[in-house]
Parts: C-alpha cells; sequence; structure tokens
C-alpha cells in the first residue's frame, strides 16, 4: 500500500537530495556534464565568495525585517480573533485573502504600487513631505519592499496558526489568573506565550526556511533581462537567486548544488538556535 | 518530498504538534470521541468556533476592519488598474476607481501572441488539478498504511517521511533539472507535474486523520468478513477520510496553481503555465501595466472563487493542521 508512495518519493524526493551532495564534489557545468571530481573546491571557493555573502547578508536582513514585524503583527490579529466575534469566519477569511493570491501575483502588483514616478505608495508618501523613492535603488529601500510583499501574504495565515493555539489554551488557566488579580499584560506573558511556545517555535522555522527560499518577490521587483541579479549591485539578491543564477545563467551546476548544501546547512543551524532561544520563554514561566 | 515542494513550506500547516494543545482541546465542548462522524464535524466546525473569553469591543472591530481592508487593498488595486486603459497607469493622482476598460484588457491579454495565455490557463488547471489527485489518492493510501497496518520499519519511515517537509526546496532543484533532461522530459508540462505527484506533508496529515478517525473494530470486522486490504481502503477507510482528503485536495490546488520556482525553471516558452506566463508578462520589453494587471486579475480570480466557496474548510484545514498537524 505505500509502495507507490515510496517508488515516487524515492526517485523525486530522496534521490535529489543525496544527488546534489555529489554533484556539489564536481566540476560540472550545465551543458557539458561532469569535467571531474573537485572534492571540497567548490566549498572553498564559495567560502571566498563575495557575492554569495552579499546574496546571504540580503537574505537573512530580509528575512529580520519581515519576520519579526510578521511574528508581532500576527500575534496581536489572532488575539483580536480569539475574542466572540459576529462572523468571525468571514473576518478569518478576509485576513487569509493575500495567502491565496499567487507570489507571482504579489510581486507584480506591490512592484506597480511601489513604481517611483506614478506608484501609489509615492503619492501617499507624499503627502507627508516624503519625495519620492526609488525604491529599487537602494539597499534599505528594497529590503523594506520585498519584505513587505512577504509580510502582505504570510501573516493572515501566521495568525490563523496562532489563533488555533491560543483556542486550545484552557479558559479555566485564564479565569484562575483573573481572580488572582492579574493584569492584561501579566497574563499575555506569564500564560498565553509559553502556552503557545510550540506553536511560536513551529512558525519560526517555517519563516526560516520560507525566508530562505525568498525568489519570486524579489525576482519580479526587478523586470527586465537581469532579474536574477537582484538590482544594479545586487543590492537585494537572495540567496535562492544567487544559486539559480549559478546554476542556469552561469551554468555551474556543481557551484549551485555546493550553494544549496552550505544554504541547507546554515537552515539547520539557524533553526536549531531559533529552537533554543524559544526555548528560554518557558524559563520566564 | 522536499525538493519539490517549490512554494514556501510556510504554506503547509503546522506538523509540530504542541501535546498540550491537543489535550487540552475538550475545553471548548466535549473531548471528541474518535469516532469518525464527530471528529467530520468537528473538522468542519474548526474555522466557525469562536471560544473568545472576551466578547469583541468596537475597538476589537475597527483594527479588524483596518486589517483586512489593508488585506484586500492589494488586490482592489490589481481590479482598478486591470479596468483602465494602460494611458491611466502615468495619471497623478493614481486612479482610485475601477474603469469600464476590463473586457477589452482581458481580450487583449488572450490576444498577446508571445504569452499565450488562455494555453497557460489550460497548463494550470492540467498540472494542478492531476497533483491534486494525486496526492489525495496516494496521500489516503500511504497515510492509511501508516496509521492502520503493521510492516517493518514503519515508524522509522514515517520520520523520514516528516522530515523530509523540513528540507529546503533549492537542495533538488539541479539534480531534478537534470533527471527531467535525462528523461527527455525538458521544458515539458510532465516535468512540472511529475515532482509533486506525491507530498510528504499529505501523507503526514492523511495519517494524522486516519489515525483518530477509523476505528480499528470497523478494520478488524471487516477482514473476520473475508474482505482484502484493498477493498478495506475502498469501501470502508476512503469514505471516512473524504473530509480530510477534500481539505488536503483544496490546499495542494491552490499550492500547485500559484506555484512559480520550479514551473519558472523547467518549462519552455511554449509550455507555460500561469504564474510564469505573468512574469513573462510584466516582465516584457514594453510595459503595458493594463494588460499585465489583467492578466494578473485572471491569474488570480479562479483560486479567489475556491476561496470564496470553500473558505470556511480552508480555514478549517489551515487551523486543524495548525493544531494537531
Amino acid at each position: 500500500m505505500v509502495s507507490p508512495f515510496f517508488l515516487l518519493f524515492a526517485v523525486f524526493g530522496f534521490f535529489p537530495l543525496v544527488y546534489t551532495a555529489w554533484v556539489s564534489t564536481h566540476d560540472w557545468s550545465l551543458l557539458a556534464g561532469d569535467q571531474g571530481f573537485v572534492g571540497l573546491g567548490n566549498y572553498r571557493e564559495l567560502m571566498a565568495d563575495g557575492d554569495f555573502w552579499n546574496a546571504m547578508l540580503n537574505t537573512v536582513a530580509m528575512f529580520v525585517i519581515a519576520t519579526v514585524p510578521q511574528l508581532v503583527l500576527a500575534m496581536v490579529l489572532a488575539q483580536l480573533l480569539n475574542s466572540r466575534l459576529r462572523g468571525a469566519t468571514l473576518w478569518r477569511m478576509g485576513i487569509l485573502l493575500p495567502n491565496v493570491t499567487s507570489v507571482a501575483a504579489v510581486g507584480i502588483i506591490f512592484t506597480m504600487m511601489l513604481s517611483r514616478d506614478f506608484g501609489l505608495f509615492n503619492w501617499l508618501l507624499g503627502h507627508v513631505g516624503v519625495d519620492p523613492i526609488a525604491w529599487q535603488d537602494h539597499r534599505w529601500s528594497s529590503w523594506l519592499a520585498i519584505s513587505t510583499m512577504v509580510d502582505w501574504r504570510w501573516t493572515g495565515y501566521n495568525a490563523l496558526i496562532l489563533l488555533a493555539a491560543l483556542q486550545s489554551v484552557p479558559t479555566e488557566i485564564y479565569e484562575a489568573a483573573r481572580i488572582d488579580g492579574a493584569k492584561a499584560w501579566r497574563t499575555f506573558w506569564s500564560i498565553t506565550v509559553p502556552m503557545l511556545r510550540p506553536t511560536l517555535i513551529f512558525v519560526s522555522v517555517v519563516a526560516t526556511i520560507g525566508g530562505t527560499q525568498l525568489f519570486t518577490e524579489p525576482l519580479l521587483f526587478n523586470p527586465g533581462a537581469n532579474s536574477i541579479g537582484g538590482g544594479t549591485t545586487g543590492q537585494f539578491q537572495t540567496a535562492a537567486m544567487y544559486l539559480i543564477q549559478q546554476a542556469f545563467t552561469g551554468q555551474r551546476f556543481g557551484y549551485a548544488a555546493t550553494v544549496a548544501w552550505v544554504l541547507f546547512l546554515f537552515i539547520a543551524v539557524f533553526s536549531a538556535v531559533n529552537v533554543l532561544l524559544l526555548r528560554r520563554i518557558r524559563s520566564a514561566e | 518530498m522536499p525538493p519539490t515542494q517549490t512554494q514556501p513550506p510556510t504554506r503547509t500547516p503546522a506538523p509540530v504538534a504542541p501535546s498540550r494543545a491537543v489535550a487540552a482541546r475538550g475545553t471548548d465542548g466535549a473531548v471528541a470521541p474518535p469516532v469518525s462522524r464527530r471528529h467530520t464535524r468537528s473538522l468542519r466546525r474548526a474555522a466557525d468556533r469562536s471560544t473568545g473569553a472576551t466578547p469583541a469591543t468596537p475597538l476589537v472591530y475597527l483594527t479588524l476592519a483596518i486589517s483586512v481592508l489593508l488585506a484586500a487593498g492589494p488586490l482592489y488595486y490589481m481590479v482598478v488598474m486591470a479596468s483602465r486603459p494602460n494611458s491611466d497607469i502615468t495619471s497623478i493622482p493614481p486612479p482610485l476607481t475601477p474603469g469600464d476598460q476590463l473586457g477589452e484588457n482581458i481580450s487583449r491579454v488572450f490576444a498577446n501572441q508571445d504569452v499565450m495565455f488562455a494555453q497557460a490557463m489550460v497548463n494550470s488547471v492540467l498540472v494542478a488539478g492531476l497533483a491534486t489527485v494525486s496526492v489525495v489518492v496516494l496521500s489516503a493510501l500511504a497515510g492509511f498504511a501508516f496509521a492502520k497496518l503493521a510492516f517493518r520499519g514503519r515508524n522509522a519511515l514515517l520520520l523520514i517521511v516528516i522530515g523530509t517537509m523540513m528540507v529546503p526546496v533549492q537542495l533538488g532543484l539541479v539534480p531534478l533539472y537534470m533527471l527531467m533532461g535525462k528523461l527527455g522530459l525538458a521544458g515539458t508540462l510532465p516535468s512540472a507535474l511529475l515532482p509533486f505527484l506525491v507530498s510528504g506533508f499529505g501523507v503526514f496529515m492523511m495519517r494524522q486523520y486516519a489515525a483518530q478517525a477509523i476505528p480499528n473494530e470497523l478494520i478488524e470486522a471487516a477482514r473476520v468478513d473475508g474482505a482484502s486490504t484493498t477493498r478495506i481502503f475502498f469501501s470502508i477507510v476512503f469514505p471516512i477520510l473524504r473530509p480530510a482528503a477534500a481539505v488536503l485536495g483544496l490546499l495542494t490546488f491552490m499550492e500547485r496553481w500559484n506555484d512559480f520556482l520550479w514551473p519558472y525553471l523547467t518549462l519552455d516558452a511554449e509550455h507555460p503555465t500561469v504564474q510564469v506566463a505573468l512574469s513573462r508578462l510584466s516582465g516584457g520589453y514594453y510595459t503595458d501595466q493594463a494588460l499585465v494587471m489583467a492578466g494578473t486579475l485572471l491569474g488570480t480570480l479562479p483560486l479567489v472563487i475556491v476561496f470564496i466557496v470553500f473558505g470556511r474548510q480552508i480555514i478549517g484545514g489551515i487551523m486543524q493542521g495548525g493544531v494537531k498537524g
């Protein structure tokens, strides 16, 4: 009964993992194929590759800029949705709507709204006296713009995940806290956050994986021939974009496979640190 | 199915089960016994439960209303731009109400020879539809086996399946691309479909549901009556799994319809999906924003309709996944 699943899984799932590691130890070109074993040569080259570290910096920066406000907002929304609401389903559908929109559509719509001369954002900012911003041209502004796209799409989704966790906290605990005279803020930190810890860990690990895969939004943010480059000086090129650029524009499959494995290790370490940090929440209990 | 989940895995409902939370679910009603009908109803009603301790104040409604406006705003603006002549794109102040050119812009999208939008729509329906059927059937089979059948290495295999959900997409791009070349499928529609015929998340979700919803006695009784495992699956198990299968199908269809990275890499100019066609439309040499927005509207509309019709089930699925996973 399981065998059809595992047959397909082995071919399309597990095989690529091992094969990527194998390719990464070779000088491998897209067209010419295997050019010989180079051991850890690709890895050594990558460690000294300024463009790769630039892409890593962009990826991590956008991850932080996007994720921190996203989780705070999602938490607030979850709290609001957890009150006794008229038309609860409709409110939930409303905040989940962006998640139904495709990433490509998000990239296209926001890039239009962020246009320098005729975009909605600059027009609105003009009312408070801000001069038109060329969002693509600067590091900070492009990071902010792309993070906004990510947050618009994912905040509502995370709010629903957190809401589900909130609803599973027994109401008796809150009643007990109320009887003991705990203030709302105290209740939030001493009951809600610790009770939500497993969900928070989950949400942040998933955000880490999603953050390191950031690709479509920055790609479409930069329409034109060199969209994979992430701006004139790569100011918003992400690690995933760099990987694709190496593989397909540069035709260096071996090197691209190396980028993939280093990214994977990075995610593993980062997630572990994340989990350890969030575990500490319990000590506040 | 790690390297194939081209969509950021944020999409998949939480597989980390807060066990305390599961145990505590009884507070919003009776503790649901693992009987199928009961469970079915709880799945359907998950989106409706409002266990909030405090009644909503006007401030809560106001904040939520602003949030929903912010959520819907960009989509509204897409409609505005899709329904105006392209010359309006350069008008200051930017137009804020829909115009009357929607039909015209849409027919221009379909008339554009470079992007083959009609073909792209058909391709997306094919890829997303076939992937959905396959994921649901295979996940139900494997999920049932993991939950109810004893076989060697069951737990180890299940752990591998769960582990693959945490592996990022990029890791598989390079070998998948080579594999498609070796299979002679490079650039074709099947190359976009094949890697998504199974899903680790789907198997896990169906396993969790099957473990709770299918009483062992029912299977044993069927065995005593001489039913084969295949017969048991189709006559007993699948009907019970149907509500979870429906939710999995909805989530899978949306994920596949919206998928970008892998189709973008593997498909050639002759076989676009909607999302790939959109990126071509927006990356063209000349920028016809009205055309781009009309295309984006067309690519978004099918899922918005699905969402409006099945919103409750989709929300229920996401939230159930978040707590139970």
